[in-house]
């Protein structure tokens, strides 16, 4: 699987799930390309935040990764 | 006076220590801060959480820097409404130096750019050493690690799932016992993993704190998941000379501390000699003698003596994993994993150790599960194999407990499926 095909399989997925989860551990994003190197994952995650595609929510101890703008934020969150 | 009335934030004053109320009311008279209502409605809000007994603080948030994914935590109120001065209030990470050095004209220009930048209010220092900013919007985050970065040569320290901002004591800066130096190992270990600090790819936090010697001063044994503890491999130094000058009164006993009361005249034999741990020290009255075999490196001799006792001079680091706080599992401490380890720069072989844990620990480890939790799951003797590392009996702390010996299918004799006949052949039920 090239990079591209990846990061269009990871931004499918994530819009596919949208509507019930809107952030996602790093974990899952391996799941969803098994066959790529946890690492080179880490990153294309790393880069498709760069980029605009995600953005990563932290709670200060934990971090989960979402497509960007999905997450809410302050006023709207629930 | 501030606008919010805080009759039991105000209580808070009354005791014989500084408080933090005070702290942040001066803030309110006279912080030159651009945020000019946070550290009021900070007490506000503060007040109204004393009264209802429940926080007013959401968890996290989407806040970060460009190219980071740590260093910066997302606060919201959820009274942003009686409260606007503090409906965004981040928390910034700063890496503190090696040790916490600096000079009064850096802290200077660190305050002067977070009062441009946010609300003033700082925290000297975080748990995990950092200098933490207090309360800022989001929209003063960019210029603030733009101006923190370019003009201080200054970094964000870590948050969420990443290596978190590493920590040392003072060492060999000031210290005679480090066996090590735990600044110069601190400082190329940030900048090796700068990737790892930054970019959150681990289930969970991971810390790495360095002591330089067993008397832990940023006690690393107990907060961090891989502690570096400097030791010796050969024999206490004994200056015997000085120890007759302990025994007669001449040199103060740990180094003039203690000295608030009359404890009487030292006594070796009380106060070391019956104190070793392991009764590895005896003194006839004339020469100190220490079974050095049989030294825990427990520091105390040392720390009564300093004039007298020094380290070995074989130095290095016995490294430990493990330590958490209780969230999951029970608080525990970390476990002794390689006894000795050479920590002389470029620290390849810690390098090569902290990178097989790393890689062990981002494939099996569940998402939040921090590598003692990992290692408890999976035990330790997994942990060892995975290391490439043999077991030692100083690995065993309660031989009951955490036996480490446990045979694979491949070292037994005809495996688990021996044939059973053969056996009771020989052997009657
Ligand atoms: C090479 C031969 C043997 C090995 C390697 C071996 C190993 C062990 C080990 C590792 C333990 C656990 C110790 C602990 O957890 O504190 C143990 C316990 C024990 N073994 Fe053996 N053993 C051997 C032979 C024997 C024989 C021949 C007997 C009896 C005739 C025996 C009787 C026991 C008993 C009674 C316990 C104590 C169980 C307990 O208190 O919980 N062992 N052995
Ligand atoms: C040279 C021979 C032996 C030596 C050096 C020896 C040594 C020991 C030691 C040090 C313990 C204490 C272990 C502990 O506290 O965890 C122990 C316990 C024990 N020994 Fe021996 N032993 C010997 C022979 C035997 C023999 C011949 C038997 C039985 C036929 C035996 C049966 C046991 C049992 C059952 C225990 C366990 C007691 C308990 O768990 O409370 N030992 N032995
Ligand atoms: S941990 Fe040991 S070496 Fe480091 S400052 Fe404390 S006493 Fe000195
Ligand atoms: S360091 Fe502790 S164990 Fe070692 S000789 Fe001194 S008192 Fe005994």
């Amino acid at each position: 699987m090239t990079e591209d095909e990846a990061r269009q399989l990871i931004l499918e997925t994530l819009k596919s799930k949208s509507k019930s989860k809107s952030k996602f551990y790093l974990k899952d994003f391996y799941a969803i390309v098994p066959d790529m190197k946890n690492r080179e994952v880490k990153n294309l995650v790393n880069k498709m935040v760069m980029e605009g595609h995600l953005e990563y929510w932290s709670s200060g101890s934990t971090t989960l990764i979402g497509l960007k703008g999905m997450g809410k934020q302050h006023a709207e969150e629930d | 006076m501030g606008k919010h009335k805080t009759p039991m934030l105000d209580e808070l004053e009354k005791g014989p220590w500084p408080s933090f109320v005070s702290d942040i009311k001066q803030q309110v008279e006279n912080g030159k801060h651009v945020l000019k209502e946070a550290p009021d409605d900070l007490l506000g809000v503060m007040e109204l959480s004393y009264e209802d007994r429940v926080t007013h603080w959401k968890h996290g948030g989407i806040v970060g820097v460009f190219g980071y994914g740590g260093g910066i935590i997302g606060r919201y109120c959820d009274q942003p409404t009686n409260f606007p001065g503090v409906a965004h209030f981040h928390t910034v990470r700063v890496n503190q130096p090696s040790s916490k050095y600096y000079t009064t004209k850096f802290l200077g220009d660190l305050l002067d750019l977070w009062e441009k930048h946010g609300s003033g209010l700082t925290n000297m220092h975080g748990s995990t050493g950092d200098i933490v900013f207090l309360g800022t919007t989001t929209d003063h985050l960019e210029p603030l690690f733009f101006e923190m970065t370019h003009e201080l040569n200054q970094d964000l320290g870590g948050s969420g799932s990443n290596l978190r901002t590493p920590e040392c004591c003072l060492g060999k800066s000031r210290c005679q016992y480090a066996c090590y130096d735990t600044q110069e190992v601190c400082h190329q270990l940030t900048n090796e993993y700068q990737d790892e600090l930054h970019r959150p790819a681990f289930p969970y936090k991971f810390k790495f704190k360095f002591d330089g010697c067993p008397n832990g001063c940023v006690a690393s044994i107990a907060r961090s998941d891989m502690s570096v503890i400097g030791t010796w491999r050969d024999d206490i130094r004994i200056d015997q000379k000085a120890v007759a000058a302990y025994v007669n009164g001449e040199i103060k006993p740990n180094a003039g501390a203690h000295s608030g009361r009359d404890w009487g005249k030292f006594d070796i034999q009380k106060e070391v000699i019956a104190l070793c741990p392991t009764n590895c020290m005896c003194y006839d009255g004339k020469t100190l003698e220490i079974n050095n075999r049989e030294c825990t490196r427990c520091m105390h001799c040392l720390n009564v003596m300093p004039q007298a006792l020094r380290v070995g001079v074989d130095q290095g680091a016995s490294v430990l994993f493990g330590a958490k706080a209780p969230i999951l599992e029970g608080a525990q401490m970390s476990t002794l994993t390689v006894p000795f380890i050479p920590m002389e720069p470029p620290y390849d072989e810690l390098k090569d150790l902290i990178e097989k844990v790393w890689d062990w620990w981002m494939e099996e480890g569940k998402n939040r599960e921090r590598l003692g939790e990992l290692i408890q799951r999976k035990s330790f003797q997994e942990f060892l194999r995975v290391l490439e590392l043999d077991p030692d009996p100083r690995m065993v702390d309660e031989p009951r407990s955490n036996p480490y010996i446990f045979w694979k299918e491949e070292e037994v004799e005809g495996g688990w499926t021996r044939d059973i006949e053969a056996y009771r052949a020989k052997h009657q039920r």
